[in-house]
């Protein structure tokens, strides 16, 4: 048995610190590399706008809307960007296979026998990789935000502003716990990458990352409001756009807290069943 | 080995074929992971396949007079898989290998065997889940010919022509697609590695995956000439399947150019991937102290 000491607040705010900077130097490493690869997942909007252009032709030739499930061809193009700023904030690359590796290869075991809590760890952690993301990100983000800016419907109100800035930390914090419940599976499946593989593929089309969910026809868009998946990627971007009324706004927040609060409790449930399962031999 | 069989060409076809079944064997030995592996693949496609038929909910095709409608571009995005399935079986796996190889030194050992160099690098081996899509390219293909044969305008028909030409553009699509991989994974051999430029390999060809009238208007004829003339992505989908949709009832005036441009590019470019390919080699260096 692990004697735990007893720290103060102070104390354990300087081992988050620590933490939180040798993340952040880790990733400040590759800089140059980072701001590339980031201008270039831009690259796809090229073409969906062009796509978005042709369908809207198309539709307003054929029936004379200029409307489709509400988006203009601008909101549309708006959407994808908008939706590509939730992603950055929601999307946890590596951490479930991370999580899954330590687990098979117990690595895992390094958690258990220092003072410093799993989740905890790989919070901060991720905290600082999404720090350092932002700092050299938001310059590839903000030329195309820029280049696109006629795409955008005016600024929102201080309130939406608000609103939408929330969401988006939200949005970080679901991914986080969503992406750490799988990967802690690990501890009984050991090999989840066919899981994660699954997981992902609904991500992508149940977050709206790839399209507005709007446009989903009404039965599925019913179905699709009672999954966590929404608040990644479309949740941000609709408010942004002004989609989710005034009056569900602040409602629709506090759903999302729900879920946020519902993942941490699983994620803390799995750890703590998987600890009790997980076995670790040799050194 | 004796004098005579060393000086003998080899039989590149066998070898190809002694490739092929090799990796078949060892995907059977991990049987379970070659499912999932062609599920997955699948179930991506299918996702693709999801989007569009909501899109086609709120559109009758994509631009207008372009006759690109629901089941048109079915016939485009089949055709998307089915090349794409063929590179990513046969080509793919191989290319990343030969990036890792000139950076840990493997190369030296392919380069000793009595073959051609760019064959054993390109074909050694096959990744035979990737076929999956190839087989639901197909599938989807015969559903919609199926579909429309009842258009109204033009009804579908069935020619032999049809089917050979069709079959010849798709070779031309996959020889573009090999000869761009094989000169971005040469360039390791400079680079050292090529993380970002395998990135940028799925940034380009996403500019194929669409019809190519789509780009043509305002700054997307930049990227239409680019991707067109230069790196002939656009070329790679779009003239096999519109010989094969008939949009339009197929009767644009630049179609035959375009053809015949496409033969043209396919030549062009595997001669230049050979020439690239074999520009590495000379500044191959081999990693082993």
């Amino acid at each position: 048995m692990i004697a735990w000491t007893v720290r103060t607040l102070p104390q354990r705010a300087s081992t988050w610190w620590t933490i939180y900077r040798i993340a952040l130097e880790e990733r400040m490493a590759y800089r140059g590399d980072f701001a590339l690869g980031t201008l270039m997942r831009f690259l796809p909007i090229v073409t969906q706008i062009f796509l978005w252009w042709a369908i809207f032709d198309a539709a307003a030739a054929a029936t004379g809307k200029s409307h489709l499930a509400g988006y203009s061809f601008h909101d549309m193009v708006a959407y994808y960007l908008l939706s590509m700023l939730g992603r950055a904030f929601s999307s946890m690359p590596g951490l479930a296979s991370t999580v899954a590796r330590q687990i098979r290869e117990g690595e895992i075991k390094k958690y258990l026998v220092q003072p410093i809590d799993m989740i905890g760890f790989m919070l901060l952690a991720r905290m600082a990789h999404k720090s350092a993301y932002y700092a050299i990100a938001c310059g590839p983000f903000a030329l195309v935000f820029y280049l696109c800016g006629d795409y955008f419907p005016a600024w929102p109100t201080v309130e939406v502003g608000l609103a939408f800035l929330l969401s988006l930390v939200f949005a970080f914090l679901l991914g986080f716990f969503l992406d750490l419940c799988i990967g802690l599976i690990g501890f009984w499946f050991l090999e989840v990458s066919s899981l994660l593989f699954i997981y992902m593929l609904l991500n992508f089309f149940l977050s709206g990352h790839m399209f507005p969910l709007d446009l989903l026809p009404v039965g599925w868009r019913g179905a699709v409001d009672y999954l966590p998946f929404r608040y990644l990627a479309y949740f941000p971007a609709a408010i942004y756009l002004g989609k989710v009324p005034s009056s569900q706004l602040w409602q629709e927040l506090g759903v999302e807290a729900l879920w946020l609060v519902g993942m941490i409790f699983i994620a803390r449930y799995l750890y703590a069943r998987g600890v009790r399962r997980y076995s670790g031999y040799g050194g | 080995m004796d004098d005579k069989n060393a000086s003998q060409h080899p039989n590149y076809v066998q070898v190809f074929l002694t490739f092929a079944r090799n990796s078949l064997v060892r995907d059977m030995m991990f049987r379970t992971n070659f499912i999932i592996e062609a599920i997955s693949s699948l179930s991506w496609a299918l996702m693709n396949v999801g989007f569009y038929w909501i899109v086609f909910e709120h559109t009758p095709s994509i631009g207008a007079d372009t006759g690109w409608g629901k089941y048109e571009f079915f016939i485009f995005m089949a055709t998307t898989w089915i090349i794409n399935s063929i590179v990513q079986a046969f080509f793919m796996p191989n290319s990343e290998e030969f990036s890792e190889m000139i950076r840990t030194g493997g190369l030296d050992f392919v380069l000793l065997k009595p073959i051609d160099t760019q064959f054993l690098v390109s074909l050694r081996k096959v990744h035979w889940s990737s076929l999956s899509n190839f087989l639901l390219g197909m599938g989807l293909l015969v559903l919609s010919i199926n579909e429309l044969q009842d258009r109204p305008t033009a009804p579908w028909k069935l020619t032999p022509s049809i089917v050979g030409l069709y079959a010849v553009y798709c070779a031309c699509g996959v020889a573009i697609l090999y000869s761009l991989m094989t000169c971005l994974a040469s360039t390791s051999v400079w680079l050292g590695r090529n993380q970002t430029l395998y990135d940028f390999w799925f940034y380009i060809t996403n500019f194929s995956r669409y019809p190519m009238e789509i780009y043509r208007r305002g700054w997307g004829i930049v990227l239409w000439v680019v991707f067109t003339f230069i790196v002939p992505v656009l070329l790679v989908v779009n003239v096999p399947a519109r010989i094969l949709a008939q949009p339009l009832a197929d009767n644009t005036s630049w179609r035959w150019p375009l053809a015949m441009f496409t033969i043209f590019a396919a030549i062009i470019s595997v001669l230049i991937s050979r020439w690239v390919f074999q520009r590495s080699l000379l500044a191959y260096r081999s990693a082993s102290s």
